[in-house]
């Protein structure tokens, strides 16, 4: 890794426009062979762009790829994958209703005579997952494996051939302590064998552990990298580059005044992952649930807002109990939850953006009275709050598909505050938008608290529960592992306990 | 050298405006550029075609499709698919025009008996296709071919698969033939309809709930929104107007027929597509939708002048109907 060498990668001024936004603007990287080179950066910072641009899902704007020294453009993951750039994307890509040994060969299984022959197959498939060190039975459904080793096959799938070039794409997000041990040993092994490795994680720790390099992306600019030569773990260094501002200035915080609880979980259980939850919610307060992907968290805000079936223990919002709840019963009285996934569960992407902010709430908007909608009512309050949330371009009458990510999170916003309700739960609001675009919407968060409003932030993004949170519960396998408050709400207690080592020190008792 | 680059450059401003012109098509559709080709080309061929009674006819002749295609697009808003419009047709026909021969006298009372329950059948149908495909999660393309095959069962047996007689004439006389300050009766209930319609559509909370259902379905429950309601009303009004065109319908043949409507699925659904309605739900404009009714109520009726085979006209709205389906996708892929 020392001496100076053709790197086996190289990219050169890639640049990706979709309407609206530049997802990766001028970004050039070199990889060299063997080199595990982290890739960095908040979420919507463009590292995903960059990876289909390489993978071959989407084409660049502009820029060149050279592989070995030969430009290369891929016009589809297959042209990538025969040309020795494998990639593994966190939605998998395997058919759960096949086997082991079929998704390995999935497209290319051989046949003979026209007719598939199996004759080889397991050898071939063995061989394959004992280098990625997974066991698993070569018939056995992948559907029914858990996620760790369905990862491990689609790695294995990924490595088949001769993969000069392994794309992980937060390949521990998913995983247990002991699991991304594993991958991470892989991921040293695969390097040692001469793999190069593109390495996508949130985990700062990952990055001392295996990486050689990093790259550092903002808002689809490349900001900045260190090498083998810098301290490749300095982390405040690394998190300065990622968020280009500080902390101070993105996270707002007003005076507030905690009152009286607005929503209590007693002992919560609820589908698929949450495995008896107390927490209580006050008004004037914004309370942070962190943890990892699966721990629950998400589903406590399911739960509470009738889209995960509640399997026991209580609900109680401002003092009485809620059973059966729907989404149309929790907005009456008074709980508002803001999807994460904007695209699934927030918009309507083909209607204009005035009906997307007044979808479900032409009611209380107040612009419909006795199931007849007054249209030019329904304009100015969907205008007025364009405005207050700040959307850009104003343009109500414009699809909401046409708008920016940050711009289409912050309809979702503006929906959420038509219903002038008390409790307000977001879930993971500012994946995948801008920094400009998460301003706006802690600003939002910030008022809302302010005006008295009960404030939940489910979120797996740490800067932003460390900057806004009062308070903290951090959920680990379906419960809660700790909570904090004040002081105690630091860097190092909260990720201590996203793997559900117990705090006991800075633990508060309710 | 340069002139190569001279001549890349005209062919990108050339293709720049022809995929322009090319977008403002797919956005307002080929539809009235169609439209207006295809009445210039038929009034050449058969000047018979512009003449006043012609025109009256295509009007006549386009007013069931039209009730039943309004029906199919609000279906189509929340991207669902109602394929038993054409058996509902047959049954509403047979059940309305068995009621008003067996009550005794047959006077204003079994027209009034005969309209509701034939407008109470429809809705039963409408019904269990709603609650099937709301409730059950199935596919309303499977439901409604459920149904359809359940409704045209019911029609050939109770008719014993022979037209139904016996109607009161005064109700073929008014509903069916019946002229009124001039213009035909069943004209007039599709302009008042298509009010009705579009008042539902574009100014109750109703209607909007049927388009953000089917823009995105998830996302409309996560608002607020019953999802499975805003389906089953769309089902019940999709049912009722159908049944309401069979009724007329029947009231114009004067007997109940068990064969009635079946052209109506495909036709209603070329219509509502050729008018620009998505197929994947919460796009599609009325006034865009009669003017895709009155393209095949034109097409057929030139068509028929011009002596042209039953069987050719069939291909040809098959090949209509995929062209308008591929617009769609074309569309949807922008």
């Amino acid at each position: 890794m020392t001496e100076p060498c053709e790197p086996l990668l190289r990219v050169e001024n890639l640049t990706r426009r979709f309407p609206g936004v530049v997802a990766l603007n001028d970004v050039s990287l070199a990889v060299a062979p063997g080199e595990v080179h982290v890739l960095l950066g908040e979420n919507g910072a463009g590292k995903s762009t960059l990876i289909k641009i390489l993978a071959g899902v989407q084409p660049p704007s502009s820029g060149q790829m050279m592989l070995e020294g030969r430009p290369v453009s891929f016009a589809s993951p297959r042209e990538a994958k025969e040309a020795g750039v494998s990639t593994v994307f966190q939605e998998l890509s395997l058919v759960p209703t096949l086997t082991v040994t079929e998704n390995l060969f999935l497209g290319r299984l051989p046949t003979r005579g026209g007719l598939v022959t199996r004759r080889g197959l397991p050898a071939l498939a063995k061989e394959a997952l004992d280098r990625v060190g997974a066991e698993v039975r070569l018939d056995a459904r992948v559907g029914s494996l858990p996620r760790s080793a369905q990862q491990l096959v689609e790695i294995a799938k990924g490595l088949m051939g001769s993969a000069k070039l392994l794309i992980l794409d937060e390949p521990t997000a998913s995983l247990g302590d002991r699991e991304s041990d594993q991958l991470l040993a892989l991921v040293k092994k695969l390097s040692a064998e001469g793999v190069s490795v593109i390495y996508i994680t949130h985990r700062l720790k990952e990055i001392a552990q295996i990486g050689h390099r990093v790259t550092v992306l903002r808002d689809g600019n490349y900001v900045g990298g260190l090498g083998p030569d810098d301290e490749i773990h300095d982390n405040n260094r690394l998190v300065e580059l990622m968020t280009g501002r500080k902390p101070e200035k993105l996270y707002p915080r007003s005076p507030r005044s905690t009152g009286e609880e607005r929503l209590v979980l007693q002992e919560l259980h609820a589908a698929p992952d949450v495995n008896g939850v107390t927490m209580e919610f006050r008004a004037g307060e914004i309370v942070g649930i962190a943890g990892l992907l699966g721990s629950g968290k998400s589903s406590v805000g399911q739960a509470c807002f009738g889209l995960s079936r509640v399997t026991g223990g209580k609900v109680v919002i401002d003092g009485t109990e809620v059973t059966r709840i729907t989404p149309t019963m929790a907005l009456r009285r008074g709980l508002v939850y803001y999807p994460s996934d904007r695209k699934r569960q927030g918009l309507a992407l083909v209607r204009p953006m005035y009906a997307n902010i007044t979808l479900g709430s032409l009611g209380p908007a107040g612009v419909a009275r006795f199931g007849m909608v007054n249209r030019r009512k329904e304009q100015a309050t969907a205008r007025a709050h364009v405005k207050r949330v700040n959307i850009r371009p104003g343009d109500v009458n414009r699809r909401a598909e046409l708008f920016s990510g940050g711009n289409q999170q912050k309809a979702v916003l503006a929906r959420g505050l038509l219903h002038d309700a008390d409790i307000h739960i977001f879930d993971e609001p500012t994946v995948g938008i801008d920094v400009n675009a998460k301003a706006d919407v802690y600003r939002v968060m910030d008022d809302l608290a302010q005006a008295g409003k009960a404030v939940v932030l489910i979120s797996s993004d740490l800067p932003e529960i460390l900057g806004m949170s009062d308070r903290v519960y951090v959920m680990h396998d379906g419960r809660v592992a700790a909570h904090l408050e004040g002081e105690a709400i630091t860097e190092g207690s909260v990720l201590a306990s996203f793997f559900g080592s117990k705090t006991n020190d800075r633990e508060i008792k309710v | 050298m340069s002139a190569d680059i001279v001549a890349g450059t005209a062919q990108t401003t050339a293709g720049g405006l022809h995929s322009r012109l090319f977008n403002r098509l797919l956005e307002f559709g080929l539809l009235p550029v169609l439209l207006v080709v295809m009445v210039v080309v038929f009034a050449v061929a058969e000047p018979r075609f512009l003449a006043m009674d012609n025109l009256e006819n295509i009007g006549r002749q386009s007013v069931y499709l039209l009730l039943i295609t309004m029906a199919q697009m609000l279906v189509l808003l929340c991207a669902e698919l109602d394929l038993s419009v054409g058996a509902t047709v047959a049954l509403v026909s047979v059940i309305t025009a068995l009621t008003m021969s067996s009550v005794a006298g047959g006077g204003t009372s079994a027209i009034i008996l005969g309209v509701a329950a034939g407008l109470g059948v429809g809705l039963l149908v409408g019904l269990v296709n709603g609650v099937v495909v709301a409730y059950l999660k199935v596919p309303s393309f499977m439901v409604t071919l459920g149904t359809t095959s359940v409704a045209t069962g019911a029609a050939l047996l109770l008719s014993n698969g022979a037209p139904v007689t016996g109607i009161p004439l005064a109700f073929s006389d008014t509903w069916g033939t019946g002229v009124f300050l001039g213009l035909p009766v069943p004209i007039i209930v599709a302009v008042l309809v298509a009010v009705a319609v579009y008042v539902v559509l574009y100014w109750t909370t109703l209607g909007r709930n049927i388009y953000a259902v089917g823009g995105n379905a998830d996302a409309a429950k996560v608002a607020g929104i019953r999802v499975n309601w805003v389906l089953i009303s769309a089902f019940l009004l999709c049912s009722g107007l159908t049944a309401l065109s069979g009724i007329l319908l029947t009231a114009r043949v004067a007997s109940g027929e068990a064969t009635l409507g079946t052209s109506f699925v495909l036709l209603s659904i070329a219509a509502a597509v050729l008018g620009g309605t998505s197929l994947f739900g919460g796009e599609g404009r009325l006034g865009l939708v009669i003017l895709g009714v009155v393209f095949i109520g034109v097409l057929s009726n030139g068509m028929n002048l011009l002596r042209v085979s039953s069987y050719v006209q069939q291909l040809v709205i098959g090949v209509v109907l995929i062209s308008a389906v591929a617009l769609d996708r074309l569309r949807a892929r922008r």
